[in-house]
Parts: C-alpha cells; sequence; structure tokens
C-alpha cells in the first residue's frame, strides 16, 4: 500500500514486519525517529519485542550479540558516533556469526562535530565483516530491511547487516512508499532459526578464542560467507521481486550505461540527483551513465567488470565518494579501481558532500567537465579560502 | 573440513588435554586415614578427584596438575605429596 | 540444593588454569551452585582464555565470550530473549576484577540500572592477571604489580580497593555479597541465594592467584582464609542495600596474611615499614567497625 511517510518511519514500519524479537538501541540524531518509532509500537501492542533502553551503543550492539546468540531476530540502528563506539563489537558480532540487522543514518563523522549527512561512519566499518547495503531512496531502505534479514539469516551467509540510509536526506524526508504487509513479510522472510543457540538442552560455547593454528581459517571462511552472501542476495532478490515487484538482485544498478562515455559511480541518494542530471546532459548530446552501487560489502568486484571493462564506449569513470580514506582517496575509488585493474580507462575521484554540503544537478556535471578534462582526484567544491 | 561457525564448540574436547602432564608432585591418598569427608574433592581446581561407590576419593592422574591444595587442605593428612618419577 | 549437584562437573578438566588456580576452583563452584539449567556469560580474562581454546572447552553448560566490557550487555540480551522465548535458564556472568571493577563498569551499571535477571559474579584476583599482573581499581592498598611496582620511590599500589558491593547495592540491586573459595559452602549457598533472587544480583569472590600474588599453589585456600581472618577481605550478605549476614571472626594481625605473599614482601624485605603496614591494618579495623568482623569475646 502507498504511504507517504517519513524515511525513518518507513524504516520502522518495516522493522515492525520483520518481527525482530529484541530491539537494543541508543538515540542518537538522525536515527532517532526510527527507534521512537519502534519504541511505541512495543508500548502499543503493535510489536511484540523486548526493547532494551541501553545505556550507550556499545551496549546496544552487545545486548544484540547476546540475544541473537540465545535464538532471538535482534535489530538495532544507529549512525556516526555511534557506530564509532560500536567498531570493537562490530568485529565481535560478526566474527561470532551473528545476523543482526542495524540501520545506518549515515552521518559524519567528527572532528568537527557534524550531524550533518556523509558516509564516513559505515565505510569506516568496512573491514567488520557485515554485509553492507546503501539504499537510493526510502523505498529501497524498508525493502532492503527485509533483504538484509533474509541474507543475513540464510545458514550460507549467517553474517550481520548494515542497511544504510543517508542521514536526514532520506531519514527525514517524506517519500511515498510501497509498504508491504504483515502477510507478505511473513511470506517473504521465515521465522529466525538459527543452526545453534545458547540452550541448557545442547549446550554449546560461543565466542572461544582461536590459537594461531585455527584464526586464520576461521578469517577465511569469514570472507568465504561474506562472497558467498552475493548469490544469496541474488536469489533473495529474485524472489523479493516475483512476489512483490521490486528487484533488489543485483549488487550494482546501471543507468543508461549502454553507451556511456563516462560512468559515474556512486552510493545512496545522491544516485538520484545524479540520474536527473544524467537526463539533462544526455539532452545536451552528453552520453554519461551512471553505476550505482547499492551493496559494498561483498564488493561487487566482478559486476562492476561485467559492467565496465569490456565496454568500448567507455573513456572515462567518476567516482563519487561521500566518505575519504585520509592520505589516500575515498573507499568506493579504491575498491572501483582494483576492481578495474589492468583496464586503460581512467578512474577519477572525488570527494563530495561531506558533513551535509549540498550536491546539485550543476555539480554532478561540473564533475563530468572535469572528468573530461581529465581532472581529479580531489575534494569537489571546496570554499575559495581553502585553495 | 569446515571449522565450526563462528568458533564455537559442543562440550567434551577439553578433556582431550591432560593436563597431568604439567605435574611435578603427585598426590598420594591413604584411604586408610580418609574420614571421607570430601574436602578434597570440593577444593579441586581440576574437579579431577572422584567418589567411587564406597565413597572412597579417587584422583584422576590424567588430569591432576599437582598443585597440592588436596594435601595441603585435608583435615585428617591423608594426603602426601610425593616428587613425580617421570 | 548445593547438595543436589554436588556430584556434578559442570566445568571439565583439562583447562589451562595454573595449578592451584583459586578463579579454575570459583568457576567449578559456581557451576555447582548454579546447576545444568544456567547459561555462563563470560568476559574476557584469565578465565575465558584458560577454559576455551578452540575447540577446547571446558564449560559444560552452554556459554559465551563476547568481549573484555560487555559481558552484562550480553546478559541483558541474552536475559530479553529468554523472556521472549518463554525460556527459564539462569544467566550467570563470570567476570574478573578488571572487567568488573574498570573497564566494565559503564555496561554493568546500565544493566543493573535496568534491572536485568542475571547474577553477576566477579572472580577478583586483585589485579589484570590473563596479560600479567598490573594493577586494577580491586588491586589493595600497598599491593606490587607490574604497573604499580614496589621500588624505591613506592611502596606499590597507592589506592585502597574500589568498594564495588557499595556501588551495586547503590543501584539498587537486591542480592549483593561477598564470598570467599575457602568458604565453598557459603560460596555455593550465596551463588544460589542471587540466583533465586529477581533482578541483577552480584556475588564478589576473593580467589587468590598463585601466579600473580607470588606464593606457591597449595597454599590458595590458606591464603583466601587469612585474608578473612585478618578482616582484610569482609565476607557478608547485603538484601536490598542492608548488611544482613557478616562472617565473624578473631581477627589476626595483617601481617600473617601479608608475609604470605611476594606481593607484598617490600613491606618486611629489606626492612620492615612498619608505617604502611599500619596503614592496612587501619584499613582491617575500618572493615571489622563498618562490618562488625570481631567476635566480641562475652566477658565484655
Amino acid at each position: 500500500m502507498m504511504e507517504i511517510t517519513e524515511g525513518s518511519h518507513a524504516v520502522a514500519e518495516a522493522v515492525r514486519l520483520c518481527r525482530p524479537q529484541v530491539v537494543s538501541a541508543y538515540p542518537i540524531t538522525p536515527q532517532t525517529h526510527i527507534v521512537e518509532a519502534l519504541a511505541d509500537f512495543v508500548a502499543n501492542g503493535k510489536l511484540d519485542a523486548e526493547y532494551i533502553n541501553v545505556e550507550n551503543e556499545f551496549s546496544a550492539l552487545s545486548a544484540c550479540v547476546g540475544a541473537s546468540a540465545a535464538g532471538s531476530r535482534t535489530y538495532s540502528a544507529t549512525t556516526s558516533q555511534g557506530l564509532a563506539l560500536m567498531f570493537e563489537v562490530c568485529f565481535n558480532a560478526a566474527g561470532m556469526r551473528l545476523p543482526i540487522v542495524m540501520s545506518i543514518a549515515n552521518r559524519a563523522l567528527g572532528a568537527p562535530l557534524s550531524i550533518w549527512n556523509d558516509m564516513q561512519d559505515s565505510i569506516s566499518l568496512r573491514d567488520a565483516g557485515w554485509l553492507q547495503f546503501y539504499a537510493e531512496d526510502n523505498q529501497e531502505a524498508t525493502d532492503l530491511h527485509y533483504i538484509a534479514y533474509r541474507v543475513s539469516e540464510d545458514r550460507k551467509v549467517l553474517l550481520p547487516s548494515f542497511v544504510c540510509f543517508d542521514g536526514f536526506i532520506l531519514s527525514h524526508t517524506y517519500e511515498p512508499v510501497d509498504m508491504l504487509t504483515q502477510e507478505d513479510v511473513d511470506k517473504y522472510l521465515p521465522k529466525f532459526n538459527p543452526p545453534e543457540r545458547l540452550d541448557a538442552a545442547d549446550p554449546v560455547s560461543f565466542g572461544m578464542y582461536a590459537t594461531p593454528e585455527y584464526y586464520l581459517e576461521f578469517r577465511y571462511e569469514h570472507d568465504k560467507a561474506l562472497k558467498d552472501a552475493r548469490e544469496v542476495i541474488a536469489k533473495a532478490g529474485k524472489e523479493f521481486a516475483a512476489l512483490f515487484g521490486r528487484d533488489y538482485s543485483a549488487m550494482v544498478e546501471g543507468y543508461k550505461l549502454e553507451d556511456a562515455e563516462t560512468v559515474i559511480v556512486a552510493m545512496g541518494s545522491i544516485c538520484g540527483t545524479i540520474k536527473d542530471s544524467i537526463d539533462e546532459m544526455r539532452a545536451e548530446g552528453k552520453k554519461v551513465g551512471l553505476l550505482r552501487i547499492r551493496v559494498f560489502r561483498p564488493f561487487p568486484s566482478e559486476d562492476i567488470t561485467k559492467f565496465i571493462k569490456s565496454a568500448t564506449h567507455v573513456k572515462r569513470i567518476a567516482v563519487l565518494d561521500k566518505n575519504i580514506s585520509l592520505g589516500a582517496k575515498g573507499a568506493t575509488a579504491i575498491e572501483v579501481k582494483d576492481a578495474l585493474y589492468g583496464s586503460t580507462v581512467p578512474v577519477w575521484n572525488y570527494i563530495l558532500g561531506l558533513g551535509g554540503r549540498d550536491v546539485r544537478k550543476k555539480d554532478i556535471k561540473e564533475i563530468v567537465v572535469l572528468a573530461e578534462k581529465g581532472q581529479g582526484d580531489q575534494f569537489y567544491g571546496l570554499r575559495k579560502e581553502v585553495l | 573440513m569446515a571449522l565450526a561457525v563462528g568458533c564455537r564448540a559442543r562440550p567434551g574436547k577439553a578433556r582431550d588435554n591432560k593436563t597431568g602432564s604439567w605435574r611435578v608432585f603427585k598426590p598420594i591418598f591413604d584411604h586408610e586415614k580418609c574420614s571421607k569427608c570430601g574436602m578434597c574433592q570440593t577444593l579441586c581446581p581440576e574437579g579431577c578427584i572422584h567418589e567411587d561407590t564406597e565413597g572412597t576419593f579417587i584422583p584422576d592422574y590424567n588430569y591432576c596438575k599437582g598443585c597440592g591444595i588436596c594435601a595441603e587442605e585435608c583435615p585428617k593428612e591423608a594426603i602426601t605429596m610425593k616428587q613425580e618419577e617421570k | 540444593m548445593a547438595e543436589k549437584c554436588k556430584a556434578c562437573e559442570l566445568f571439565d578438566s583439562g583447562h589451562r588454569a595454573c595449578g592451584g588456580c583459586g578463579a579454575s576452583l570459583a568457576a567449578r563452584l559456581v557451576t555447582k551452585a548454579a546447576g545444568a539449567n544456567t547459561i555462563v556469560v563470560s568476559a574476557t580474562g584469565c578465565m575465558e582464555v584458560f577454559s576455551t581454546p578452540y575447540p577446547e572447552t571446558a564449560w559444560k553448560v552452554p556459554w559465551i565470550h563476547s568481549l573484555f566490557e560487555n559481558a552484562s550487555a550480553v546478559a541483558s540480551g541474552i536475559e530479553a530473549s529468554l523472556k521472549k522465548q518463554g525460556r527459564k535458564e539462569k544467566i550467570v556472568i563470570m567476570a574478573g576484577d578488571g572487567a568488573t571493577f574498570d573497564i566494565g563498569m559503564i555496561c554493568i551499571s546500565g544493566a543493573f540500572e535496568r534491572g536485568h535477571d542475571f547474577t553477576y559474579i566477579c572472580y577478583d584476583n586483585e589485579a589484570y592477571m590473563n596479560t600479567g599482573i598490573q594493577r586494577s581499581g580491586a588491586t589493595p592498598y600497598d599491593a606490587s604489580t607490574t604497573t604499580s611496582p614496589a621500588g624505591s620511590k613506592s611502596f606499590g599500589n597507592q589506592r585502597p580497593k574500589k568498594d564495588m558491593p557499595a556501588i551495586l547495592a547503590a543501584h539498587g540491586a537486591p542480592y549483593v555479597a561477598t564470598a570467599s573459595i575457602a568458604y565453598p559452602a557459603d560460596f555455593m549457598q550465596k551463588v544460589e541465594k542471587a540466583i533465586n533472587t529477581p533482578g541483577p544480583c552480584y556475588v564478589q569472590v576473593h580467589t587468590p592467584c598463585c601466579t600473580g600474588w607470588g606464593f606457591e599453589g597449595e597454599q590458595t585456600i590458606a591464603i583466601a582464609k587469612l585474608a578473612i581472618e585478618t578482616g582484610l577481605w569482609p565476607n557478608f550478605e547485603m538484601v536490598d542495600g542492608k548488611v544482613t549476614k557478616v562472617k565473624k571472626v578473631v581477627r589476626k594481625p595483617v601481617t600473617e596474611y601479608l608475609k604470605t605473599q611476594k606481593r607484598f614482601r617490600h613491606l618486611f624485605k629489606p626492612k620492615q615499614q612498619d608505617a604502611e603496614i599500619a596503614a592496612i591494618q587501619a584499613i582491617a579495623d575500618r572493615n571489622a567497625e563498618k562490618y562488625g568482623l570481631d567476635i566480641k569475646l562475652k566477658k565484655e
């Protein structure tokens, strides 16, 4: 059913429909509306879950670790500083192979303090061993929660997921969203049934330590499970499409790539702006296309290669990053370059939109001009006084 | 063979580690002196002193590290520590 | 109730604790008292390490370790999950003094304030033993550790032990107790009582560490007993914030306890430090006063 609703509320509703049994979260801007809505659902009997009001984000995710190990579907949500505080638990939850799903309302990291959007928070945890989904709009932000639970809990995967969507830009924006019904979601998402749980009837030790004789193998298996998730995502996406019509089976999405000479690569809500500007540029005769990355972990190297490496029409690639690995480049650019190793197509990186700086259509057009001129690997849109 | 997902294990495997090999001094139990109070069993950090059907306490030398708590705490001084002969 | 599990061993032989380890005995006694219908949550530390190198777990009950500082948050999640599933297992946290007095304080405070139903056992060996005997908030006054070494300008750790039982009682914990492995029946009774009291309960058990304190392994129980007999380890119970039971003793001078351990050797050699010993005696005297430790002879 189509509803015009705030992004956070749409996400909270989707989470409710996934029937998490334990919700544990700590308020932080711009995630608050999600956890407030979930608390309200619990208080009014619309969600049959234990809601733990923890004292900080570190404990929020730690409680999810316990609840998930004990056999419950668990949920948390955070952003920015909160996610940074969870750093240690993120690696732990993934290594323990607990399929927790957590929404990230993407926000910049301090210092300087900023409550506004970029993707530095979740990108900084790219090595934590979680799946990372990035939504372009609120429809996708809600749908990716169903997909995330389905994929995370798949026995081939058993890994936690971030569902990332831009703070404020999506979380606080009203858009029409097609909400599924409980019946729909129950059809798609089976009851949580992990292979093992903390249970006195069948004691298992969770979170043992690995000596040097075993640690390497555990990391290998973790990496393999994350890579195997590619197939599971494809399958879960196809089934979702068959039931509800929206297809998330691909980890990347192409927009007007067929004959594109300039390919923009980006993630998140900025892609809406990019698509509009592509339409305008094409009307002016410029062959520009977009390759949107929906799943950043596992990284869709093969999909990127498939789209670009064999295409002779591609003359340049502009990777837009709302994050930076300081002292190097944007994370997406680094990984796109790695995927395209051996190709002669130049890949230019643009760091933009950090800390909530607005990115408009004219900015995208300017970036395309820069790429055409062979100018890149730079911050875009800096104030004049720092130049 | 794949490892247990998430570094987990079911009970039982600790017993593969025969800590009796650490022992330097070995507790020798004098069952004549023993009053069967069970203090040795209660205080053994290894949990390796077992009571047989007659109520006699027998150490399992596969695991006994020879710490000597049983000998020290035995109220009847029925346990003596002897240098291990290897 | 302790009787029913007297024979069952839920903490397996083959673990890698030092011979004479007080903490490993505590693990045995806690699992005996708690029984098989228990989920144990461990914090990182000696006990976690000596009992669970993959795949050799010593735990015959369901067990989980996540991190150093989050055992009480993990237990909160487990409790919520069990509640939702309608399950009745008891939850017992086993954490050392570093995980409890220092790094885990925020998680502990949050979990106790929320009132989850679990029992938190702190096995207190009075320093970070797993990393090689560094001082913690539980290290007693003047104990020499690797980060509070006694030297020409120092008598060792310069702060008294943090009063964790009082802190948790102030959180509204319905049951708080101290115990000692030297009195296993008393310890097990306290564990049972804590487990059977709804809400977050705390038991702090004194577990001498032969390696960290510097004594022979067979002395573990004798030294734990001396801590109580000198008044340096008051053994008591608090119900709803009020002390309800105290182990009374005919107190011995603190030197009888201090002399047994290398961590206090600098108080006696090369020469006896009377002022420092008097300061430690004053700590014991204050404990005696506060908890009423002294057995009063009838003559008075």
